[in-house]
């Protein structure tokens, strides 16, 4: 009997129409691919992209020098040197990351007190060179400028679960 | 001895410690902000409360003395909520800036909040904010920080003995105030130890680093001859800061200003590439090999009896025995690590040495100063001297300038006749020291260097037999004559025998045949005190870490290191033998000196025997076996001198050798921090020349 079924389901190509009938279903539905460079998917708030130091709406920047993240960095991306600014207050002189050490853990903004070092929703900074993954304050100060509203956004998004 | 007991276990302590100490000394862990060992109590913080038996209420353990049959509780859920009110109140008007304060890391009020306090706080209002208060160049106030514990004035007013503090107003209003005035103290620095949270925080290290990146070295200070113990706090290659290492016989907890804040100067000036002067008087870089062939030239075929070497004041032993060497392959004996020009050092070692010790100060009942002012030329030495005078009001007797030493003095004359005519027993102070069980003499290391400096020292000697400081009149291991150095290098430079060999010139004489033109090479072994105009013609190699006078006059420099950047050893003033550590690395080119001279050694065939620090410290240890005793003082036994002839005894006052505290070295002279101390605190105080503005 077993050899009469298979004979006659070979016959009848039921298992290619089933196949058929797949693709066809999958056809009529929306599709899951993106056209990357024009198209791109949604991302959370708390997505970890590129780096970025913020400011205040005054234009003061936010960091305070407190080293808090370089300590926590588990990767040792991130350097910092500081001192006293003309008016006392504590900011800081120099402010590296170094981005392919970086491991997008998120810890520097988990321990930052004052929301300056943020990973915002940049994941587009792929580069030629090793040396412009070396970001140090100026850069990141700028990507904090390009993306406070976004970085602004998800944050405020976020406050809720913190 | 009381009995109590602490948690359910019964101790015997001392009979007049309190609860606080008891508990600690039966394992049990108080916290606290206002108590500290070394200030008197104050009981203001209330965060030792504990639970003593039979009592209403919670105690504060350090402010209450132990009593026999006491039952002291200190895990208690009582305890533990005395503790969190106290926590809740000390916070109220602390503000939450920890990202921002200096003191983040190791803040008292950090620690003990995560360990004792709640985890929010129930206070809404506004906290109070406080002005900032002037404390001088070294001190930064954030006085909204403070917890009004008051160690800072207590610290001030016992220790180092400047009632410039003080605590004003009360309740919400309560703070801590200068009156706008600098803290003139050389132990200024310690206030920012003290204070158990941010409020007082170091200003030159402003922001500079966090604890945790620091690399912490124990080390020796070398700023003066006490070696106070250190501990170096490097980040990368640069020292950031300097903080006291606890060591009872020597400095306690304390350190002075110069210590602890003139190590900025060892990233400024530094020698970090040889330098060789060209034919057009210029020095220009060079390369090792350059330099040595320099030296060689000029060694090659040099009558030995017309080379020196003159070590100075920031000197290990390890590179002194290694000139020491290195001259004795030439064949030289001109060698001297008097810079100063002292006229001791080749007596017996008591002669030269602090006797008493540091620590055996505080047996003393009754001191004689001769030509030195301690607080400058050794300020732990004066906070000791201090210590001993309030517990015992110890009479102090002074002879030479007139000093402010913090404490009650008695001026006896500025002159040696003083001294003479106590050592024929006439005056007041005679009758102290005649009476007096263990009496000491002090005699400045400028005293000895005067010209008549072997005469003053033979008479301070006489008196020291006279009134039984030394010899059989004195208690059993009692030696109460001491010379107080001031140069770090100096005692082992004296032990391991810098000094003129058989037919050799002393300092003095070196420089004499030197402006006469009878010196073909000199060899400066950091020595910078030294009048470089009287070195004449001579062919001078400058070995050291910092562009001062003597490099300025070299035709060669080698650069070495400086202390933070070698192992090596020092011997204190009362001869303590201590291992100064590296830290960092001496920076460019610059070496360890003593493989300096090695190598140099190789280059003109006079090949020093040792190849490591091992084999070194070996021949350090033959020269003068004391080497081989670290951190111990063994007693220097007391001999009679024969008399010294052919020196006279001059009427010159005594004058004081350190005229300005804060730049005595070429490390505090490069040093920003040091420049702003003097202007703040010396400047002032020297009379106006009429030159300026």
């Amino acid at each position: 009997m077993a050899f009469v079924e298979r004979a006659a389901k070979g016959l009848l190509l039921t298992e290619l129409l089933s196949g058929m009938w797949l693709t066809l279903r999958y056809f009529f539905r929306p599709k899951v691919t993106l056209n990357y460079p024009y198209e791109k998917g949604p991302i959370s708030p708390r997505f970890r992209g590129e780096h970025a130091l913020r400011r205040y709406p005054n234009g003061e920047e936010r960091c305070i020098a407190c080293k808090l993240c370089e300590a926590i960095c588990p990767a040792q991306a991130i350097t910092i040197e500081a001192e006293p600014r003309a008016d006392g207050s504590r900011r800081t002189t120099r402010y590296d990351i170094d981005m392919t050490k970086c491991i997008y853990c998120g810890y520097c903004q988990e321990a930052c007190p004052v929301d300056a070092i943020v990973e915002g929703p940049n994941f587009e900074f792929a580069a030629e060179t090793r040396e412009e993954l070396f970001f140090n304050k100026d850069k990141l100060l700028a990507n904090g400028d390009r993306w406070e509203y976004e970085l602004a956004q998800a944050i405020e998004a976020d406050a809720p679960y913190r | 001895m009381p009995k109590l007991t602490v948690n359910g276990r019964e101790i015997e302590v001392p009979a007049g410690i309190t609860v606080l100490q008891a508990c600690e000394l039966a394992g049990a862990e108080i916290p606290r902000f206002c108590y500290h060992e070394r200030l008197s109590i104050a009981g203001n913080c209330r965060m030792c409360l504990v639970e003593m038996e039979r009592a209403p209420k919670p105690i504060a353990s350090c402010a209450m003395p132990v009593a026999d049959g006491m039952v002291i509780n200190t895990d208690t859920e009582k305890v533990k909520k005395a503790r969190n009110g106290v926590m809740e109140f000390l916070l109220i008007n602390h503000p939450l800036d920890c990202p921002i304060c200096d003191q983040g890391g190791e803040c008292d009020l950090q620690d003990q909040s995560m360990a004792y306090g709640y985890d929010r706080s129930r206070f809404h209002e506004n906290k109070r904010a406080v002005t900032e208060k002037y404390m001088g160049p070294l001190i930064k106030t954030i006085m909204t920080r403070c917890i009004q514990c008051t160690r800072c004035v207590r610290f001030a007013t016992e220790i180092a003995g400047v009632e410039d503090l003080g605590l004003v107003n009360r309740g919400e209003h309560a703070e801590i105030t200068t009156l706008e005035k600098a803290i003139d103290s050389e132990l200024s620095g310690n206030l920012v130890d003290v204070c158990p949270v941010g409020a007082l925080t170091s200003a030159p290290y402003a922001f500079a680093a966090r604890p945790w990146e620091l690399k912490k070295t124990p080390s020796i200070d070398v700023m003066d001859a006490v070696g106070s113990n250190i501990r170096v706090d490097a980040r990368g290659r640069q020292v950031m800061r300097v903080l006291p290492r606890l060591h009872e016989d020597v400095n306690e907890e304390w350190i002075h200003d110069k210590t602890r804040h003139a190590c900025d100067g060892l990233a400024r000036q530094r020698l970090d590439k040889p330098y060789v002067r060209g034919l057009d008087g210029k020095l220009r870089p060079a390369r090792w090999e350059e330099a040595f062939e320099a030296i060689a030239q000029r060694l090659e075929g040099a009558d030995p009896k017309r080379v020196a070497a003159i070590a100075g004041d920031l000197c290990d032993a390890e590179s002194m025995v290694a000139l020491k060497d290195f001259l004795g392959g030439l064949g030289s004996p001109n060698l001297d690590c008097r810079q100063d020009g002292a006229k001791v050092g080749d007596g017996p070692r008591f002669s030269y040495l602090f006797n008493t010790t540091i620590a055996g100060i505080e047996q003393a009942d009754a001191v004689l100063i001769v030509g030195a002012n301690p607080r400058h030329e050794a300020a732990l030495v004066n906070a000791r001297l201090r210590k001993r005078f309030l517990a015992s009001g110890l009479p102090v007797g002074v002879v030479g300038e007139p000093v402010d030493l913090t404490f009650e003095t008695r001026h006896l004359g500025n002159d040696p006749k003083a001294l003479a005519e106590l050592a024929e027993g006439r005056g007041a102070f005679a009758e102290i020291l005649e009476k007096a069980e263990k009496p000491m003499l002090i005699l400045g290391s400028g005293a000895v260097a005067r010209p008549d400096g072997a005469a003053v020292h033979a008479l301070c000697l006489k008196i020291a037999e006279r009134y039984g400081l030394v010899g059989e009149a004195a208690p059993e291991g009692w030696n109460g004559f001491n010379l107080l150095q001031r140069a770090a290098s100096r005692v082992g430079g004296l032990d391991l025998g810098f000094l003129p060999g058989p037919g050799g010139l002393d300092t003095a004489g070196i420089l004499a045949a030197a402006s006469k033109g009878e010196m073909d090479l000199v060899w400066l072994l950091g020595a910078d005190e030294l009048d470089m105009a009287q070195l004449g013609s001579a062919f001078v190699v400058y070995q050291g870490h910092h562009g001062d006078a003597g490099a300025h006059r070299a035709d060669v420099i080698l650069p070495g290191a400086a202390y933070t950047e070698k192992n090596a050893t020092y011997v204190n003033t009362e001869g303590r033998v201590q291992l100064g550590r590296l830290a960092v690395f001496p920076p460019g080119e610059a070496r360890e000196d003593w493989t300096i001279l090695r190598a140099l050694s190789e280059r003109v065939g006079a090949r020093l025997p040792y190849d490591n620090l091992g084999d070194l410290r070996r021949r350090l240890i033959e020269t003068a076996p004391g080497f081989a005793r670290l951190d111990q003082v063994a007693a220097a036994p007391w001999e009679p001198l024969p008399d010294s002839a052919g020196t006279e005894l001059s009427s010159a006052p005594f004058t004081l050798p350190i005229d300005n505290f804060y730049m005595t070295d070429p490390i505090s002279r490069a040093s920003a921090t040091m420049a702003k101390c003097a202007e703040a605190f010396v400047l002032p105080k020297q009379a106006a020349t009429g030159t300026e503005g």
